[in-house]
């Protein structure tokens, strides 16, 4: 490769992330700079120039620039969006209030649903109707139309949400439909559901279309300001986006389905995972992630961060699956669990000790924070179990209090408990542990995967300190832990091709599969997804992904079957049964011979081809490392007080090995090497945490 | 020995209640009836050695609450322990053993530990079909409605009955999906017998005891503490519903003391000749988890949590049905029992209780006529399952078409037209059917469907409240009665039935409207004015109900 020089911007809640990178995976520069909410250009532009200056080079000299920010995701949960309007099917104004008729939640009486962002007041509707495969039955009322605009004014539309049903299998009254709507009124903001997504099931796809309106104006505005402002400043390459399924797309594309941004700054995560476990070849890892206040998991396996193609926003009970919005687009599936270090612990009522989901957050924060924090959080005991050190903490910039963190904890749960601080600390920490073990347990039997092979790799500002607690809870006996792990997203950023995935929704059963139409459909989402890539990877070389989503009939569970990138042919079907079966009998244990196979969703993924990694280097000699200075901990198998080896990273070589309990201390994290586990340095930098003794 | 430390006791049940939720799910993904895909109509447990309940898969449906407990306690006392091997599994879907109608089958299994039984696994799954007359209230006694298998050995050392599988197999209708059900529950109790047995050796156990223990101990202390809150006395309550040939009146006579709440059904009316007569398990099961949704909801359910509540009711009477009464539409009445149950107790909590709902879904099972399979017809089958309104909360307004109390997802009308040759031309909110009141009852919904192919279909009835509304409380008032009609057909459709729509005929069917609560004068004066700006509630029913000046 040429001398390339690449940026990546992650702008989150708290802090702007920025790294550097020359040639494929160099890290010149790497800067944490606090996000400017008002103006987050102005955050970004202060991490980039600190970057630039770290590494003595210049904006010109940049050949990419990947972009990655929550604002799309904030805008959902502060309901800081357009004023939208829905245009349905005549005989459907409802689908959003009456959605699956569902409660999320058995036993609550009292449950609230999730707020849709637009009542029945500003849901509209207009005579048509398409049937399932496509037939026009009632043609689209292009009378009614006048009327509908006056009531689109009335309303006071900032944006408009059309879903008709049907239209993933014929969008040709949508478009219509958005056609007279824009001659009429061109300043509006008009987001179309065969566009946005165009899969079966109304109510998922209205919501999704309908939260793309949502934030359209806003993401619109954002980018084109974003990118006039570092043209200002002298950069000369286009901007690219990160998404949600882990690709990077234009800013063109962005501004048209801004939804494709939601929760791209996780998916920098997975994709640094992923792009770790095929350096080291790891076959299959979890990807742990834990901050402030989540924790996030992701199954990768072969090099790939697992799929999905729908998740949840603002859901009316946080971590409640079922009790937000359903948003169907392509993203990277990770799970998200009400545990961080701010995580509050409490008794209940039944005197049971519970960690999450509410959390002190950055503020007030944590006791030992002194910040105004009264509740115990998951910091807390981690201080006084002794595994966050005072004074190497975050670099400096905080001031921590051991004392009153022990205080709270003896006070508020201790004496519940018939313990002292320690003892509650103990307990705080085995329960937020096993309660992200549970959780990822819970999300590989979903998934039909086993947990305990895999390997995890963690980062995070908490993962590498909750790592070997939370892989001894699950079962897993191998840890990974990159350099860098306080800014793996921004990192991930790097390592993400150019791509855009389609699913659309064609109902058919394997064995009378319409070959003819099937082709035409496949090729016309590999045309539409190439033409997106090629706007951002003009000259690259790109790979086609096709893949049926197939399953029993009768049954619920899908299993993706990829697809040879060319037209299907009559022979082809028998291969495919059997790629089936052989798929499920991989997650069921047996087929079930004689049963339809049926398909609902076809997808199409077009991706720049990614450079494979560098070969593992041999690895290096071991040499173990007699710790120069000790600390006093809680060990985490006794719960009693026992001495744990103290040392910065930088001190490490590769090679270096250090038998746990050890604390292994860098600017932003530190990493816990429990009592059953021993570390080691890879060539590459990262450590290698694994679990060779029962006890300790 | 292993530290048995409040906090560690803690992270032990945590992980009980993980693996029966990762077995829940185990069966969910695997099974192949639509009403287990969509509804989570499964159950999953575990339970100590002396067959106390430990834990339970917390599903869609609230009708295995106790079903599955009892079941497991009455298959322990039937196959003594001392003469189970190591891959052992026990089967039975009687209705009065297991849950309440033959479709449920109940799989029990020995967790073995160094050669010991240490505790059993359990789950329950609703299979598609058993033969007989299938899923409907037609028929006149059980052995009408499909094979009945008394408590037997499905599986013995590993090896599965290749008889009694293939006698299921020869009497249904969907021989393939069953099989793959039963594998799918084989798999579910395996798997949670092999996790319970991982979490013992990660945790240092030889027997679940002193956890049982404990787990039952902190239950039941923190359900007592909660029916401390529930002010002693009796309360009675009738809840009149439409039933089959005739109206019925169910009783019910709630008995609060400081420790034990007992709710008894004697009055109620007889059973029914066709299936819609409900076995005491399942009654008890939906009672039950009324009383669990306003006293301690937060507790888990398990032996501890249980044992305060008791249901019984007089041998034959239609919440006791006696073999070998029909009960294949147990569900119908069994979802209206938690109206009866919360009339009794919002008269001990009137703030906590809310005005009764639709509470029977519209289970609405569609499938070809007979001579479609010569006349070279469209063959079909699908279940639409839609919701009326929930009654309307002490402080919040009803949810308008949303399932209570069963926990089912209401079919999306794209895949049902995907997947069966009818049209769905309306699906919308039912103006003023929400009971009126200081907070509104839930909206019910229309619905249209007409063939897609100009043919003929059959539709399977089996619904409640057409004649007797949600009532509301305190002042609020009922919500609209459900109704069904067939476009040009004089008469009203019965709620029990089974219904042939003809080409060109559009059958249209409102879902009922939850009840509403407090007076409707007291209603907020905007809250009424948005109801009315969306048109859930007309400005004739605005001045005629709420008092709105026009």
């Amino acid at each position: 490769m040429q001398q390339s020089l690449r940026l990546a911007v992650d702008i989150g809640g708290t802090f702007t992330d920025t790294v550097l990178i020359e040639d494929a995976d160099r890290i010149v520069a790497s800067t944490k700079t606090l996000t400017t909410h008002q103006n987050p250009a102005d955050g970004a532009i202060e991490g980039v120039r600190r970057a630039l200056s770290a590494s003595d080079r210049g904006l010109g000299e940049v050949t990419g620039f990947i972009h990655g920010t929550t604002l799309a995701t904030n805008a959902l949960i502060e309901k800081r969006g357009a004023r939208v309007v829905t245009v349905t099917t005549e005989g459907f104004r409802d689908i959003l209030e009456i959605g699956y008729e569902r409660r999320y939640s058995q036993y609550d009486i009292n449950l609230r649903k999730a707020d849709l962002l637009v009542g029945r007041d500003r849901s509209l509707t207009i005579r048509e109707r398409m049937s399932a495969d496509g037939q026009v039955l009632i043609p689209l009322d292009e009378g009614a139309i006048p009327d509908l605009v006056a009531q689109i004014d009335a309303a006071g539309a900032e944006a408009i949400a059309i879903c008709l049903l049907h239209s993933y299998a014929n969008p040709l009254h949508e478009q219509r439909l958005r056609e007279a709507i824009a001659s009429a009124r061109p300043g509006l903001s008009i987001s179309i559901s065969s566009e946005v997504s165009p899969e079966a099931r109304e109510f998922d796809r209205l919501c999704t279309t309908l939260a793309n309106a949502y934030i359209q104006p806003l993401m619109a505005r954002y980018l084109s300001a974003f990118e006039a402002r570092f043209a200002v400043e002298g950069l000369a390459c286009p901007i690219l986006m990160m998404t949600a399924g882990g690709g990077m797309t234009t800013v063109r594309t962005a501004a048209a389905f801004p939804i494709r941004l939601v929760e791209s700054g996780p998916a920098g995560g997975a994709i640094l995972a992923a792009r770790i476990a095929s350096e080291c070849g790891l076959e299959n890892v979890l990807s742990f992630d834990m901050g402030g206040t989540t924790a996030k998991l992701c199954l990768i396996d072969g090099g790939s961060p697992q799929t999905s193609r729908a998740f949840e926003i603002a859901r009316a009970a946080r971590f409640i699956k079922g009790s937000g919005m359903p948003v169907r687009i392509p993203v990277i599936e990770m799970i998200e669990i009400g545990a961080g270090g701010g995580s509050i612990a409490a008794i209940d009522r039944l005197g049971r000790l519970t960690v999450g989901p509410q959390s002190a957050g950055s503020e007030p924060g944590p006791v030992a924070f002194g910040r105004g924090g009264t509740q115990p959080t998951v910091s807390d005991a981690d201080i006084v179990l002794g595994y966050i050190r005072p004074e190497t903490f975050a670099e400096g910039q905080f001031t921590i209090d051991p004392a009153p963190a022990a205080a709270t904890l003896a006070e508020t749960l201790g004496e519940r408990l018939s313990t002292g601080a320690p003892g509650a600390a103990d307990g705080v920490s085995r329960i937020v542990d096993e309660n992200m073990a549970s959780a990822a347990r819970m999300h590989a039997v979903e998934s039909g995967k086993d947990l305990g092979a895999r390997t995890m790799i963690a980062f995070g500002g908490n993962g590498p300190l909750h790592a070997c607690r939370v892989a001894r809870a699950a079962g897993i006996s191998r840890i990974l832990i990159p350099a860098n792990p306080g800014v793996g997203s921004a990192v991930g950023f790097l390592f993400a091709p150019v791509s855009y995935e389609i699913v659309r929704s064609r109902y058919s059963l394997l064995e009378t599969l319409d070959l003819g139409g099937i082709n035409a459909l496949l090729s016309g989402m590999v045309a539409e997804a190439t033409g997106v890539v090629r706007q951002g990877a003009p000259a690259a070389d790109t790979a086609v992904g096709r893949t049926a989503f197939m399953r029993y009939h009768g049954q619920g569970h899908e299993i993706e079957i990829p697809l040879p990138d060319r037209d299907l042919q009559p022979d082809d079907i028998g291969p495919l049964t059997t790629a089936f079966e052989t798929a499920y009998s991989r997650q069921f244990s047996r087929p079930v011979p004689g049963m339809s196979i049926e398909i609902l969703n076809w997808s199409v993924r077009v991706a720049t081809r990614a450079e494979a990694p560098a070969a593992s280097s041999a690895e290096p000699p071991e040499s173990t490392l007699a710790p120069d200075s000790k600390r006093t901990i809680i060990c985490d198998l006794s719960g009693k007080p026992r001495d744990a080896a103290f040392v910065p990273r930088e001190n490490l070589a590769p090679g270096s090995r250090i038998t746990g309990p050890a604390l292994i201390a860098e600017p932003q994290t530190t990493t816990f090497v429990g009592a059953d586990f021993t570390a080691r340095v890879d060539a590459r930098g990262n450590l290698v945490l694994t679990r060779d003794r029962i006890g300790g | 020995m292993s530290d048995l430390s409040p906090a560690r006791l803690q992270v032990m049940w945590n992980r009980l209640l993980a693996v029966v939720e990762e077995q829940g799910q185990t069966l969910i993904r695997a099974a192949f009836s639509p009403i287990v895909r969509e509804c989570g109509d499964i159950s999953a447990g575990i339970f100590d050695i002396q067959g106390r309940m430990l834990a339970q898969a917390v599903t869609g449906t609230p009708g295995h609450i106790n079903t599955m407990a009892e079941a497991v306690k009455t298959l322990r006392e039937r196959f003594p322990v001392r003469n189970m091997a190591p891959g052992d599994i026990y089967l039975t879907n009687d209705p009065w053993l297991a849950s309440g109608h033959l479709n449920d089958f109940l799989l029990m299994m020995p967790a073995f530990k160094d050669g010991r039984v240490v505790g059993f696994t359990s789950c329950t799954s609703h299979l598609v079909d058993l033969g007989g007359l299938g899923m409907g209230p037609e028929g006149s006694d059980i052995y009408d409605e499909g094979l009945l298998i008394p408590p037997c050995k499905l599986v013995e050392r590993g090896e599965v009955n290749a008889l009694l599988l293939d006698i299921v197999k020869a009497n249904s209708r969907e021989p393939i999906a069953n099989e793959g059900d039963i594998y799918a529950l084989i798999a579910c109790c395996e798997s949670g017998a092999a996790r319970l047995v991982t979490m013992m050796e990660d945790f240092g156990l030889d027997d679940l005891n002193d956890l049982a223990d404990h787990i039952i101990d902190t239950s039941r202390r923190g359900t007592l503490a909660a029916i401390a809150e529930v002010p002693e006395g009796v309360y009675r309550n009738v809840l009149t519903v439409d039933g089959y040939e005739n109206e019925l009146d169910l009783h019910a006579t709630l008995t609060v003391t400081k420790d034990r709440l007992h709710l008894d059904f004697s009055g109620t009316s007889g059973c029914s000749k066709k299936g819609i007569n409900v076995p005491l398990n399942y009654a008890t099961a939906y009672s039950v988890f009324a009383m669990r949704c306003i006293i301690g909801p937060d507790i888990p359910n398990n032996a501890g949590s249980l044992e305060p509540f008791e249901v019984t009711g007089p041998a034959g009477c239609i919440l006791n049905a006696q073999r070998p009464a029909p009960v294949a539409m147990r569900h119908t009445l069994g979802q209206m029992t938690p109206d009866l149950v919360l009339g009794c107790l919002s008269q001990a909590l009137p703030d906590r209780v809310p005005a009764e709902g639709a509470s029977c879904m519209y289970d609405l099972p569609m499938r070809h006529t007979p001579e479609a399979v010569h006349n070279g017809g469209r063959r079909f089958a699908v279940e639409l399952v839609h919701n009326g309104g929930t009654g309307a909360r002490p402080m919040a307004d009803g949810l308008s078409a949303t399932a209570y109390p069963s926990g089912v997802f209401g079919s999306q009308v794209e895949m049902t037209e995907a997947v069966a040759p009818v049209t769905i031309w309306r699906r919308e909110l039912l103006p003023d059917s929400g009971g009126a009141g200081r907070f509104r009852g839930g909206l019910g919904q229309r619905i249209e469907i007409t063939s897609a192919v100009g043919e003929p279909f059959l539709v399977f009835l089996s619904v409640e409240r057409l004649r007797n509304a949600a009532k509301g409380r305190a002042g609020g008032l009922c919500g609209a009665p459900g109704r069904i009609r067939v476009t040009g057909r004089d008469a009203d459709i019965a709620g029990k039935c089974e219904l042939r729509v003809e080409p060109g005929e559009r059958l249209i069917f409102d879902t009922p409207g939850g009840g509403g609560f407090g007076d409707p004068g007291g209603r907020d004066p905007a809250a009424l004015a948005q109801d009315v700006a969306c048109g859930l509630i007309s400005d004739h029913a605005a001045a005629a109900l709420y008092g709105a000046k026009a």
